[in-house]
């Protein structure tokens, strides 16, 4: 018995490593713990000087939304910011848009030039409803169903074939 | 052209590596001796082609050849000489190209130096290194070719990370690689023993200058990394157990337990199928760093870039060879019986603690490297196992294996009784009950810890210098000491140099986790800030531009009493591409610890965010690193350990190898290092 | 899986810059919270760094963590507290500790089980080795012809 320890410690370590390997993983994302429970309370200032304030309130509307953190200042904002149109054109989901640590005219002027996908926005300038939402970096996805419980996160930029893959399949089950 | 040569050297070298791995055993079957040394042509032309194939990689770093992809990306005409050859291991595709180097040469100086080893075996041994050669060199043609070439040629390459154009980190990875390859040769010897179906104390005698060696250069490896961290990094630590550090501890402790147990299987004829499996053990980590750092199935920060298909392969590589030499342990193991008496008492069971403790340490290194994936495999969420959890198992483990590592060389060989064995093994358990309890139920350890380690520390050293005294009877006869200090031999000035090592890196860590005093505070020109008795004054900062950054430069004047000692100078870098933000700390090292100042960010009017620290004795922690490589150093030259078939009139003088315990225990000691 | 990596490099591309040490914010009045804080800081693990606590790191995010520190051991909360206020928002994951239950049982139990394992693997066939084997002929000879060609 004892002179196959050593062989069946390996076997294992070979199977993980190869499970770890071969599933669709990136070692890098830290997954959020806030999936299942209601978003955190919040009050932030809207990126519109004659809108109300965003609260947790305007995610109960009885149909699925997105929250997506974003940033003027951040690259990969930009990279999925055709998605995010496409999100709110082809798709009607109500978006809306948290600016993460952003001056909010540099915000504002990233919209402007880029178009304006959100139905509601809320500016975040210290950073401390993203670290209520688990937030590490931006971009950050967030789906919240109809009652104002966050079903999904979408982790980095939505590019390439994540929208499709992850995000839309996420979106249809809770319609 | 030249880029072509290596291709073309490295495919030559993959025949001779395929012709070396399958001759030796057919020979060995057809009872064929001239197929059968084979082996030793076909290492020395591996070797010949690896380096003909590093060689003209390294040409094209030195000439900023940038046709070729690897030295595009790694490179830059404006880098000094220094960074730019040790660019050629400083990536994915050359480090694999030093791997095939080192294992060439590895092979070739076996055959070299073996050549009193039986043909038969030493055809064996040099057949499984050239199937270590084979495979590294199959990886490399087929997914990390580092001649692929660029068209067009850019006019300027990619440069280097700037963090890595660090002396220290020029020679690091080149010396562990060194030990993790010199592992390789005790992997060989202990697969060949398998097929051979035999081990005797003679096959020990040959492995443990190659796993001393090996050993040497990981210390000296992993010393390096440390000390880089600590002054490169800027934030005072100097070892994080990060994956990538762990990957290179993990051989280190494997090798550390192989140089002992080879010692019991040599003197006692005993722990022989341990000590293969040790050996197969020692290498199979060193291949799960490498494998570690290129499969991106963990994050760290030494990891290379990473592309799944690398990974898929060296995965298979690492199942092929480690399941094959452990199927073949499995198989062969049983007729590895030991047939000298095993007292499990005096000498070699202080050594079974040492072995003991060494490789439990390893394994539960391992498994706190690999339990974050564990947990996410099975679904578990997402744990990280950091520090504390590394120095609760430290504190656990090796508090016993240095109460061992005391004992052990007071102790005679073979005689002894049971009551004697308890005296080892009991304090050592109690030792490590105590240390555990405390880490874990007082959070950070304290005064209890503190005085543990210095206990401990203490009790090494005295035992060091006991065992120096009581071998040349100091006690009994003062008057011949001198002669007895001349009779020592370099192997055991090795082996209580080493030990000694330890415990004076014990003594570093202990004191300067204790007694560090730290300040964070926010500065003004002029201000002075006190910190265990040294005042930091702070004369403001000036602006600096340096080749490739622009930094803050912060001045220090640091004084004792009334005596100006010295002024410190801490900058702030920015680096311009590829972008990035480091800090440089100055560090003035005293007899009693290092002064360490970092520079921070302006907080406002002038002031600035500083943090000062004295760090007493840390310099310790490096200091008993080179006594631990000196300790190998000396031991390897000592002529009984040589490299090689021992020869010489010590060994015709003994009766038999086998009988080697009967002989007392004044040559006996000689061997322990 | 291009895809994917394409979007770790962009990410990287933000967040490389962290490397260096913290020494931007101001300390607590109280030297006893302050101290409590930092030892608590040590013990968090920064989310956009590698193996890093949030003590060592500049990283913004880092820095948004000790603010949150300080305050809430100004305000008087337990360790205990801003360790759980953490976990709420990014789990087990921030704890550079991991804490003691089911999944980690094994973790902390592992120097324990791993010492039995090597024991049972070094000594395991103790018994069977007692006497010491007496040499066969043919190893006397092996011996022989061994030492005899290093001579």
């Amino acid at each position: 018995m004892k002179r196959f320890l050593p062989l069946g410690i390996v076997v294992f370590l070979v199977a993980v490593f190869l499970g770890m390997m071969l599933s669709d993983r990136n070692p890098n994302e830290i997954d959020s713990v806030l999936i299942g429970r209601p978003a955190p309370a919040f009050s932030i200032d809207s990126l519109s000087a004659d809108t109300p304030p965003l609260t947790e309130a305007d995610l109960k509307t009885g149909e699925p939304v997105l929250v997506n953190f974003f940033a003027s200042w951040c690259v990969p904002c930009r990279a999925e910011h055709d998605s995010l149109m496409e999100l709110a054109g082809r798709y009607r989901v109500p978006l809306i848009g948290i600016a993460y640590k952003n001056d909010p005219a540099k915000a504002v002027g990233f919209l402007n030039e880029l178009g304006n996908p959100f139905s509601k926005t809320g500016l975040d300038l210290d950073g401390r409803v993203g670290i209520d939402w688990g937030v590490s970096g931006v971009p950050e996805t967030f789906l919240i169903d109809g009652s104002g419980v966050i079903r999904y996160r979408h982790w980095g930029p939505i590019v390439g074939d994540s929208l499709e893959a992850r995000l839309l399949p996420e979106l249809e089950a809770l319609r | 052209m030249a880029g072509e040569i290596g291709h073309f050297a490295l495919i030559l070298a993959l025949f001779f590596a395929l012709t070396g791995a399958v001759m030796p055993h057919v020979g060995a079957y057809r009872k064929d001796t001239r197929l059968m040394a084979l082996g030793d042509r076909a290492v020395y032309a591996q070797f010949l082609m690896a380096a003909t194939a590093f060689g003209t990689l390294t040409y094209a770093f030195v000439t900023s050849d940038f046709s070729v992809i690897n030295v595009a990306t790694n490179s830059h005409t404006l880098k000094p000489m220094l960074y730019k050859i040790s660019g050629v291991w400083g990536n994915h595709e050359g480090s694999l190209l030093f791997w095939v180097l080192n294992l060439t040469l590895f092979g070739a100086l076996v055959s070299w130096r073996g050549s009193k080893l039986p043909l038969q075996f030493r055809g064996r041994v040099l057949a499984v290194q050239s199937l270590l050669v084979l495979g590294f060199l199959m990886f490399i043609l087929f997914t990390s070719n580092p001649f692929e070439r660029l068209d067009p040629a850019p006019i300027e390459g990619n440069g280097l990370n700037p963090l890595l154009q660090d002396p220290g980190l020029a020679f690091h990875p080149p010396m562990l690689y060194l030990g993790y390859v010199g592992l390789s040769v005790a992997f060989s010897f202990a697969v060949a023993a398998l097929i051979e179906g035999e081990v005797t104390p003679l096959w020990a005698r040959w492995v443990r200058p190659w796993a001393l060696l090996a050993w040497v250069f990981l210390t000296g490896g992993i010393a390096l990394g440390s000390w880089w961290a600590y002054y490169e990094l800027g934030w005072g630590g100097w070892w994080f157990w990060d994956p990538v550090e762990n990957a290179s501890f993990m051989p280190w402790l494997a090798a550390a337990a192989l140089l002992h147990s080879a010692i019991v299987v040599e003197k006692r004829d005993a722990l022989k199928s341990w000590t293969i499996l040790l050996a197969i053990v020692a290498f199979s980590l060193s291949l799960l760093g490498t494998f570690l750092v290129r499969s991106g199935v963990i994050t760290s920060v030494h990891a290379f870039a990473t592309d799944p298909a690398r990974g898929i392969f060296i995965l298979a590589f690492l199942a092929l060879v480690v399941g094959g030499s452990l199927t073949l342990y499995a198989w062969r193991a049983p007729k590895m019986a030991p047939s000298g008496l095993f007292g499990f008492v005096s000498r070699e069971s202080a050594l079974v603690v040492n072995n003991i403790f060494l490789s439990t340490f390893a394994a539960v290194v391992l498994v706190g490297t690999l339990y974050p994936l564990f947990v996410e495999a099975f679904g578990a969420g997402q744990i990280t196992v950091g520090p504390p959890f590394f120095e609760y198992a430290a504190a656990v483990l090796m508090s016993p294996l240095i109460v061992a590592l005391g004992l052990g060389p007071l102790l005679a060989w073979k005689r002894g009784n049971i009551g004697r064995a308890a005296q080892i093994v009991i304090p050592a358990l109690v030792v490590a009950a105590v240390a555990g309890v405390v880490l874990v139920w007082q959070t950070s350890g304290g005064f209890v810890m503190t005085a543990f380690g210095l206990g401990l520390a203490a009790w090494l050293i005295a035992s060091v210098l006991l065992e120096i005294a009581s071998r040349i009877r100091l006690f009994a006869a003062p008057g011949k000491a001198m002669t007895g200090l001349k009779k020592i031999t370099r192997a055991q000035w090795g082996m209580s140099m080493a030990h000694a090592g330890l415990a004076v890196i014990l003594l570093g860590i202990t004191i300067s986790e204790a007694f560090t005093s730290e300040k964070l505070v926010v500065m003004a020109p002029g201000d002075t800030a006190d910190v265990a008795g040294y005042s930091f004054t702070f004369e403001g900062v000036a602006p600096v531009a340096g080749p490739n950054f622009t930094a803050v430069r912060g001045f220090f004047t640091v004084r004792e009493g009334d005596a100006i000692l010295t002024s410190l100078t801490p900058e702030d870098r920015v680096y311009a591409n590829p972008p990035m933000n480091t800090t440089e700390a100055a560090i003035y090292p005293l007899f009693s610890g290092d002064l360490y100042a970092v520079v921070g960010e302006a907080a406002g009017a002038g002031r600035w965010s500083v943090r000062l620290y004295f760090k007493p004795m840390i310099s310790a922690i490096w200091l008993g690193a080179l006594m631990m490589m000196i300790g190998g150093i000396l031991s390897l030259s000592d002529t009984r350990l040589r490299i090689g078939l021992p020869t010489g009139k010590k060994q015709a003088q003994k009766p038999s190898a086998k009988a080697a315990p009967k002989t007392g225990p004044k040559t006996v000691q000689g061997a322990r290092a | 899986m291009r895809q994917v990596l394409g979007t770790i490099m962009l990410l990287f591309g933000l967040s490389v810059a962290a490397l260096g040490v913290a020494v931007d914010e101001k300390p607590l009045p109280d030297p006893a919270q302050e101290a409590q804080a930092r030892a608590l800081m040590k013990e968090i693990r920064c989310l956009v760094c590698q193996n890093q606590s949030i003590e060592d790191s500049n990283a913004d995010l880092a820095r948004d963590l000790r603010a949150i520190v300080r305050e809430r051991i100004a305000l008087g909360d337990s360790p205990e507290n801003v360790r759980s206020y953490l976990v709420d928002r990014y789990g087990d994951w921030v704890l550079l500790k991991p804490p003691i239950k089911t999944s980690t049982y094994f973790l902390w139990a592992s120097p324990f089980l791993a010492v039995l394992v090597i024991v049972f693997l070094l000594l395991g066939r103790k018994k069977a080795v007692a006497a010491p084997a007496p040499l066969s002929e043919d190893e006397e000879a092996q011996i022989k012809a061994l030492l005899e060609r290093q001579e």
